[in-house]
């Protein structure tokens, strides 16, 4: 039983719909003819790699890699986790990106305008490679809570940004991570995207104390799942694998 | 009562955000330092094998305006048909060549630009070859699960016509949004692909 075949087919049900009109630039941004499903050929089975030797010593550590003049303001953390597929089987060799606004909720962006201060010592992106065990882990401090135009007083809650490359094309994901009891997570339209409660808390990460790091840096465990691929139990291997 | 399956959901997609390229291309907005070249901005080099094109165009929203804060990921074979990737089974691909490349639009035009060469044809799951054609993947504010479809060549109507993939689409008048149209600039031969989100000449997407 080997893992050849194709993807599973993406739940739609449980990834937020196209046309959210709560999330208003959804709204002329949202294909309105169906998708058409296709069945995955080599195109999308294939996908590019990316080897650790393409990153640098501190690219995981955003206390570090843009500060300039001193550590960064704000909550020190260490964000850690696993790839997974869809089969609960570990996605070594993964491409993580993240970027985050800073402790008061500001990016460091040309088109930024929100009022808080960018802290001299925070870019705020960073990336990372898992290892053999699907494992990866970076430093840097928690994003602040910011208010967005949507409506004339909503706010994102922190939130952490994750670019996802899998091993595949049709893995390729783009995501955002949550902080475990922030009561902002249940008032944000870009969270209510997501129809189902239980896909939200998927993306809410775990405070973990026994991974804190004391006198240093609180924990925050975050696994991402990819889709996972059939196995080929009684068939033959496809043409293409 | 039954026995639980063991699989796990995938993780829920969330939109990109209008500050995706601090996480993808840092330099551009600005954050420099952290790492000395963005990913995926330049595909060919000067062992690369294959005809040197340019891949064009502008992400249209329902409106009609172009998204300026989108971004671009393609992915696609080599000249030979070949994919650089461990998945890749049929032979060992152009070493020159990733086939992967992502550019974000530009801020103030929605122009997106890639510099790449022309794939060979790859064969569908029946082992019919397909048209040559590039991955292509959006996200952006707004867009909620990233967008896939693709881009074939306005020159390659023989193809094209025999294409299983194309030959899906259930409604003709929508094939053409796959296409792009080659024209020649500066000496090289550009292919102009615009996408339409929504709307009259909303292009297919994908849901693979």
């Amino acid at each position: 039983m080997t893992d050849n075949g194709t993807f599973y087919q993406r739940d739609r049900n449980w990834h937020p719909p196209a046309f959210t009109p709560t999330y208003k630039t959804s709204i002329l941004r949202s294909p309105q003819q169906p998708l058409l499903s296709l069945e995955n050929t080599i195109s999308e089975l294939t996908g590019p790699v990316f080897g650790h030797d393409k990153l640098g010593p501190l690219d995981n550590d955003l206390l570090r890699n843009f500060a300039k003049t001193g550590d960064p303001i704000g909550q020190r953390i260490v964000v850690y986790g696993r790839v997974l597929d869809e089969n609960a089987r570990p996605v070594p060799g993964a491409l993580l990106e993240f970027w985050q606004a800073n402790a008061g909720g500001r990016y460091r962006h040309k088109k930024e305008t929100y009022l808080a201060a960018i802290d001299p010592n925070f870019g705020g992106c960073g990336r990372v490679i898992t290892d053999e065990e699907g494992r990866y882990w970076f430093r840097t401090i928690k994003p602040g809570a910011y208010p967005w135009p949507n409506g004339v007083n909503d706010w994102r809650p922190a939130h952490i940004h994750f670019s996802v490359f899998g091993h595949a094309f049709a893995q390729r994901l783009i995501t955002q991570m949550y902080f475990e009891g922030d009561p902002m997570i249940w008032q944000d339209p870009i969270v209510a995207t997501i129809p189902d409660k239980a896909a939200i808390e998927q993306l809410v990460a775990a405070l973990d104390r026994q991974n804190t790091l004391p006198m240093d840096a609180l924990a925050y465990k975050f696994d991402i799942v990819l889709r996972g691929r059939r196995s080929t139990m009684f068939e033959n291997r496809m043409e293409g694998n | 009562m039954v026995q639980k399956l063991p699989f796990l959901k995938e993780s829920p997609s969330q939109t990109a955000g209008p500050y995706v390229h601090i996480g993808t291309n840092p330099n551009w907005v600005e954050i420099t330092g952290v790492w000395n070249e963005d990913l995926g901005l330049v595909l060919v080099g000067p062992e690369t094998k294959g005809e040197r094109i340019v891949i064009k165009g502008r992400v249209f929203d329902g409106a009609g305006d172009p998204l300026k804060d989108a971004l671009i990921e393609i992915w696609q074979a080599d000249a030979a048909g070949l994919y650089n990737s461990p998945q890749e089974k049929r032979g060992k691909a152009d070493p020159s060549f990733v086939g992967w490349g992502r550019q974000p639009a530009d801020g103030a035009t929605g122009e997106y630009r890639f510099e790449t060469i022309k794939p060979g044809r790859v064969p569908y799951k029946d082992g019919r070859l397909m048209a040559p054609h590039i991955t292509v993947w959006i996200v952006a504010r707004g867009i909620n699960t990233g967008l896939h479809t693709r881009l074939y060549f306005s020159d390659e109507e023989a193809a094209n016509a025999e294409c299983p993939v194309l030959a899906r689409i259930a409604h003709k008048a929508r094939v053409p949004t796959l296409v792009a149209t080659r024209t020649e600039e500066n000496g090289l031969p550009t292919y102009t692909f615009n996408i339409h989100i929504q709307g009259e000449k909303e292009t297919v997407f994908f849901d693979i």
